[in-house]
């Protein structure tokens, strides 16, 4: 009895102990879907991460925890890092949505963050940026630079964000070469990089010279590396090793400025749940430099468009546009609505195949 | 639909490619669960290999010696298995998970400087004249040697098991420990050895994803491939004839799967996304109608005094 009386002491102290040291530093957890080091998307996350650290030094504290995969065992994760103490947690994949909602509801004191999602809650904020508009300057790169005229496109999941890339995509480089098919292959990861590589090679085979895609790794470049005169795109990082041929350009996630923002916001209590969902002109999505394997009109060409889309001048879906199969979505001079970006789950006119269910 | 733009060579050669890291991994495991040791380790010895291989190709320019580096790393690697599972009589379920985790960490910390850089090529056997055979030339007698070398190694295993007095106490000793050791068998030594084998094959199957099939370094690059190489052996009733064709069949239908959809085929994309392992069980379950079943002491823990 009183063993385990001086036990249940013990486990008190060590309790408040740690509750004391957790007001000292901030706690911030981060849940990734893919290793760090994957060089894309998860590497730009934990890039977010880094800055955190850079900008608070000593008041914060970063925990991460990756190759977390989506589905049961997020929530096991996200639960096990706020039981460690965590002030505010980033899950940083679409797939840990419904995770996420749980182990919010489950620890009302902690603040939750879920990146590309939809579903929000008082402690639970969203976030996400427009990808979509960078896939629109890609797609200008894309319809110039091919010359067998198919583009190959490696999707991921069959998602509204995977899918509103694909349209944005097409929907410039049919602008700009009307002859212009997509290619488009769901390898069903986020992460895989013999997958990815081999999607690349299929893809390749078949007389795709042009490869976009939606998955996190560097593989699809690599492939194409040994198979000739092929262009690539950097996904969600610089993907920097592989200019200056076959990666011309590239779409990059800049994480930084805003998770100092929300943790900043914890700190002195003013955070809030809110969704942000931010693109080219606040700095989030930035396209990487694009190379001389580009032809300098090209360049310009992208060049503008960006410069266009940041400055609210061109919206990246602006009527007319047709659905595939070809009801009139968008009229004349009209731009889509955010929801039904956020919901998207058509095709535009042109693009063949159906979408998986 | 545009079935005219897959290029069946190519196609063959791409599904060769994909087939082989689960080849060699696939035979590395049946070799060791064959002397009744269960290694879930495969991943971590794959992974361990794939950054082995691709450090030692790249610092010394030659894929040859990066594949036998692969072999050592994963070998190494497998050393830590075989002394906590041999000598320290550990549960093997759990020290295989716990060397997967391991592998994947030691592999992400020896990869740190070797993110983004390419590897030099792996030469493909071209073997004059009967590589100018138009087409079959082209199919059979034109890919890199590591493809070659796995189906060698399938060969090799088969005869060992089934043809050499090696591959009898091999069987033995995972058949029954206990009557292999009254027998006279060194039950440790022998297992000692073919966990060494099996770490050796997972390490060249890792290091052919990261200097062929991809060809790159990055963290956690094997993403599963170790797992399907376990669950191989098991489907393929601990046969090397079956672990080659599943591996075959395996990657084969994940490359035509995918060029399938690069070409637009009308099949709705779940079930071609779900083929590959579909297919795969079902052609190995119906061939393991013949009651093969796994070695007597599959996973057993030996211990000379028992």
């Amino acid at each position: 009895m009183k063993f385990t009386r001086l036990l249940t002491g013990a486990v008190l102290a060590l309790g408040l102990a740690g509750t004391a040291i957790a007001e000292e530093k901030t706690k911030v957890g981060f849940i990734y879907v893919g290793p760090i080091g994957d060089g894309g998307y998860t590497y730009e996350h934990n890039q977010g991460r880094l800055a955190v650290e850079e900008h608070f030094g000593d008041k914060v504290e970063t925990i991460y925890q990756e190759s977390v995969p989506e589905g049961a065992d997020a929530e096991r994760a996200i639960t096990q890092m706020a039981l460690s103490g965590a002030d505010i947690i980033f899950t940083t994949s679409f797939g840990f949505m419904d995770s996420t909602v749980n182990v919010a509801a489950k620890f009302p004191d902690v603040k939750f963050e879920h990146a590309t999602g939809y579903k929000r809650a008082d402690n639970l904020a969203t976030y996400s940026a427009r990808f979509y508009e960078g896939r629109s300057v890609l797609g200008v790169l894309a319809g110039r630079l091919t010359k067998t005229n198919k583009i190959g496109y490696i999707g991921s999941f069959p998602i509204p964000e995977v899918i509103r890339g694909i349209n944005a995509a097409y929907i410039q480089a049919k602008r700009v070469n009307p002859d212009i098919e997509f290619n488009i292959i769901w390898a069903y990861t986020w992460f895989d990089p013999a997958k990815e590589a081999d999607a690349a090679t299929a893809l390749i085979e078949q007389g795709n010279d042009v490869i976009l895609q939606h998955t996190d790794s560097t593989a699809p470049s690599a492939a194409a590396k040994t198979k000739g005169d092929i262009i690539t795109f950097g996904q969600a990082s610089d993907m920097a090793e592989y200019k200056p041929a076959p990666r011309v350009s590239s779409i990059i996630d800049n994480w930084g400025p805003y998770y100092i923002e929300r943790v900043g916001a914890v700190m002195d209590g003013t955070w809030e749940s809110q969704d942000t969902w931010a693109g080219i002109d606040d700095g989030m999505v930035v396209i990487g430099e694009i190379t001389d394997r580009v032809p300098a009109e090209v360049k310009e060409e992208a060049l503008a468009l960006r410069d266009a889309i940041a400055s609210g001048e061109q919206h990246p879906f602006t009527g007319p546009l047709n659905k595939q199969d070809g009801s009139v979505w968008l009229e004349e001079g009209q731009h889509a609505d955010d929801d039904t970006l956020l919901g998207m789950n058509f095709y535009v006119e042109g693009i063949k195949g159906t979408i998986p269910q | 639909m545009d079935l005219s733009s897959i290029n069946p060579i190519l196609l063959l050669a791409s599904l060769m490619v994909a087939a082989t890291p689960i080849l060699l991994a696939g035979l590395g495991e049946l070799v060791v669960e064959r002397a009744g040791v269960l290694n879930l380790g495969v991943e971590g010895m794959m992974i361990t290999g794939a950054i082995c291989g691709f450090a030692i190709a790249v610092e010394t320019g030659s894929p040859v010696a990066g594949f036998i580096g692969a072999a050592l790393g994963g070998a190494l690697l497998s050393l830590l298995f075989a002394g906590l599972t041999q000598f320290a009589l550990a549960n093997q379920v759990a020290s295989g998970l716990a060397l997967t985790l391991f592998g994947l960490g030691l592999s992400a910390l020896l990869g740190q400087s070797y993110v983004g850089i390419r590897p030099p090529p792996t030469a493909k056997l071209d073997i004059p004249l009967l590589g100018d055979i138009p087409v079959l030339g082209r199919i059979v007698f034109a890919h890199d040697w590591m493809v070659y070398f796995g189906l060698i190694l399938t060969l090799a295993v088969w005869a060992l098991l089934k043809l050499t007095r090696a591959g009898l106490i091999l069987r033995a000793v995972g058949e029954n420990h206990d009557a292999a050791h009254a027998l006279g068998y060194k039950v440790v030594r022998v297992r000692v050895m073919a966990i060494l084998f099996g770490g050796a094959c997972a390490g060249m199957g890792g290091a052919y994803i990261s200097l062929v099939r991809v060809p790159q370094w990055t963290e956690g690059m094997t993403a599963g491939a170790g797992w399907i190489a376990l669950a191989l052996v098991v489907f393929a009733s601990w046969k090397a004839g079956r672990v080659l064709l599943g591996a075959y069949l395996f990657g084969g239908v994940t490359v035509l799967q995918l060029n399938l959809q690069a070409a637009g085929v009308d099949i709705p994309v779940e079930y071609l996304s779900m083929s590959p392992y579909l297919i795969t069980i079902l052609v190995l379950v119906i061939l393991s109608a013949d009651r093969s079943r796994a070695p007597g002491s599959l996973g057993r823990i030996f211990h000379a005094s028992s």
